[in-house]
């Protein structure tokens, strides 16, 4: 079929739009699912494997008992239940990631079920349904001599073959493009407060496949769904998805019948294509994995794990709206990222303006950090010193504007801020006598500002605490030049 | 009873390209390790539990430290064609 570019013109409201989204995620173990070799990203091609890993015949598994943790704690995390036992299955596929021609999985017997995560679309927020979260092995990496269609040959590396897999699939409850992309980033936000995954897309750490089908508005039966691979980015799944959605409503207007597929998400074309694979069907032949024996999860352990849960994003938001009363959206940035999260309220201990404090951050921290790591910029300026360099502006010894030079030199220095004052003499000019002076010099050398403002041109004024703060190096205090030159020009009116 | 047609199927699922005559004698092979589970069907298991594993044991787990890999060479050493430090394999796609 010719690809159908998005926006076609047919009407969307006829349709209903059903989105699936399965998330793999990498958990941050120090070593792999089932052997002792590292998970370390970017390490030389095939330097982090062993027989186990590149699946040699004979060798035994064994797993890891912290991805099954994590595993507890995230199912906890999306309230699902624990089943009580578990157990790996082997899923067979031919493809030359995976080098045993069978996947170590779960299948019939997951480690959790049934379960919800919280979205935010528009202000308004939906729980989506969770149907399962599984361990698996994350299988190697292919890099194809050329596109994927072209090449001549593949070449793989087998160090990601191993790496615990953790895989959710939530029930098909999304409605738009745009509540899937909400659907991930919550997702992302969750693990990566709870320290089970990096949560870094670039680094294929969280990656994403989505099923989409249309039905038409109020039937109970689901369409014939299309499963689209490939989902790297928050961008890419909503594009994704957008296209996808218009492909299959252009198809149904023209009563085309949508074919249960797999299409590939190719972010450079802007487009889906259907996946010709040699993989037969998908009769993956699972059955219980021999190496492997079951697990029974105890009670107690899981109940230990739910006591050490953090806080999550969503009710940290909260807490921060009712304890320091910050607006929701304030507290939806602060709070996306632990790391910011723990800062701020570090730096109101100190220092408890918490407006002041999260003004601060959301301006000057954020502009610095640039996307950075918050924690490599939080060890340049501790919260103590930015609680400091505020106390420094709350108590008129520097203005806000010296501020910013100042919270620089701290960043490049890792010095607090009163020592920096100190020593380039950044203190705030709020001595009456000298500041008299140097207004009544910048008077007598701007007779034409005087003459705009004796004529009521009021911004003439700006202009000459402008030049003030000039002539002072900008550590005139403000507020007092302002006081200063309002009563002198008042003086030369009358 | 297994028909040819499984026997072609599951040899396809298995890369496995099998003759005339080896594709009958699976088909004999396979219908005979059948007919053994029917003998072993007769067993009388009621009350007892169906389970995967013939060792009654759960909870075989490792802590998560890292041991030693194998060097990089010895990994490649098998295989058929490598391009550097990478293993290469026939093109994925079906024309
Ligand atoms: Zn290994």
């Amino acid at each position: 079929m010719a690809v159908t570019p998005p926006g076609a013109d047919v009407n969307p409201d006829r349709y209903e739009v059903v989105i699936g989204l399965e998330v793999h995620a990498q958990l941050r173990t120090r070593s792999k699912m089932f052997c002792g070799c590292p998970t370390r990203f970017g390490a030389p091609p095939n330097s982090q494997t062993c027989p186990v890993c590149q699946g040699m015949p004979g060798v035994l598994p064994v797993v890891n008992r912290r991805a099954v943790e994590f595993g507890i704690r995230t199912a906890l995390a999306f309230h699902c239940r624990v089943n009580a036992a578990c157990r790996f299955a082997r899923k067979h596929y031919y493809y030359p990631d995976m080098p045993k021609n069978y996947q170590i999985s779960q299948y019939e017997e997951p480690l959790a079920e049934d379960g919800f995560l919280e979205v935010d679309v528009d202000g308004s927020s939906r729980a989506i349904g969770i149907q399962r979260l599984h361990l698996e092995e994350d299988v190697g990496k292919l890099l194809h001599e050329g596109t994927i269609e072209t090449a001549k040959a593949s070449l793989v590396d087998f160090n990601r073959s191993g790496v615990p897999l953790m895989e959710t699939v939530s029930r098909p409850e999304l409605r738009s493009p745009e509540e899937a992309a909400a659907y991930l980033r919550a997702f992302r936000a969750i693990v990566v407060y709870l320290d089970v995954c990096d949560g870094n897309m670039e680094e294929g750490s969280l990656r994403c496949d989505a099923n989409v089908s249309l039905r038409p508005r109020g039937a109970a039966e689901l369409g014939t769904k299309v499963e689209i691979k490939n989902l790297n980015s928050f961008r890419n799944v909503e594009r994704a998805l957008k296209f996808e959605v218009a492909r299959q409503t252009a198809a149904l207007a023209v009563d085309e019948r949508i074919v249960q597929e797999t299409r590939l998400w190719d972010a450079d074309r802007e487009v889906t294509r259907s996946m010709r694979s040699k993989e037969y069907a998908h009769d993956y032949r699972y059955f219980p994995e021999p190496d492997l024996v079951p697990l029974q999860i105890d009670r107690r352990w899981v109940e230990e794990i739910r006591a050490e849960l953090p806080e999550l994003p969503r009710a940290r938001r909260q807490r921060f709206v009712s304890r320091y009363g910050l607006s929701l959206s304030t507290s939806d940035i602060l709070t996306h990222h632990g790391p910011l999260a723990d800062y701020f309220e570090a730096a109101v201990t100190e220092f408890p303006d918490a407006k002041a404090v999260s003004n601060w951050i959301l301006s000057e921290f954020l502009r610095v950090l640039a996307g950075g790591d918050e924690r490599v910029l939080s060890m340049k300026v501790p919260p103590r010193n930015l609680a400091g360099l505020l106390r420094l502006i709350a108590d008129g010894t520097i203005s806000g504007k010296i501020a910013k030079d100042v919270f620089s030199t701290m960043v490049d220095t890792g010095e607090d801020a009163p020592t920096i004052v100190r020593r380039e003499g950044l203190t705030q000019v709020a001595d009456e006598a000298v500041l008299d002076g140097i207004i009544d010099a910048v008077m007598a050398a701007n007779p034409k500002a005087i003459e705009d403002f004796k004529r009521g041109k009021t911004a003439a004024k700006k202009a000459l605490v402008g030049q003030v703060m000039k002539a002072t190096g900008g550590k005139a205090n403000p507020a007092l030049v302002d006081r200063l030159l309002e009563d002198k020009l008042s003086k030369i009116q009358t | 009873m297994i028909e040819r047609t499984d026997v072609e199927h599951v040899a396809r699922l298995t890369r496995l390209a099998l003759t005339e005559a080896e594709l009958e004698r699976m088909r004999e092979q396979l219908n005979s390790i059948l007919a053994h589970l029917d003998t072993l069907r007769a067993v009388d298991t009621e009350g007892v539990e169906p389970t995967s594993h013939a060792v009654d044991v759960v909870n075989v787990m490792r802590e998560d430290e890292v041991e030693p890999c194998f060097p990089q060479d010895a990994m490649l050493a098998n295989a058929p064609d490598r391009s550097g430090e990478l293993f290469r394999v026939p093109r994925i796609l079906e024309d």
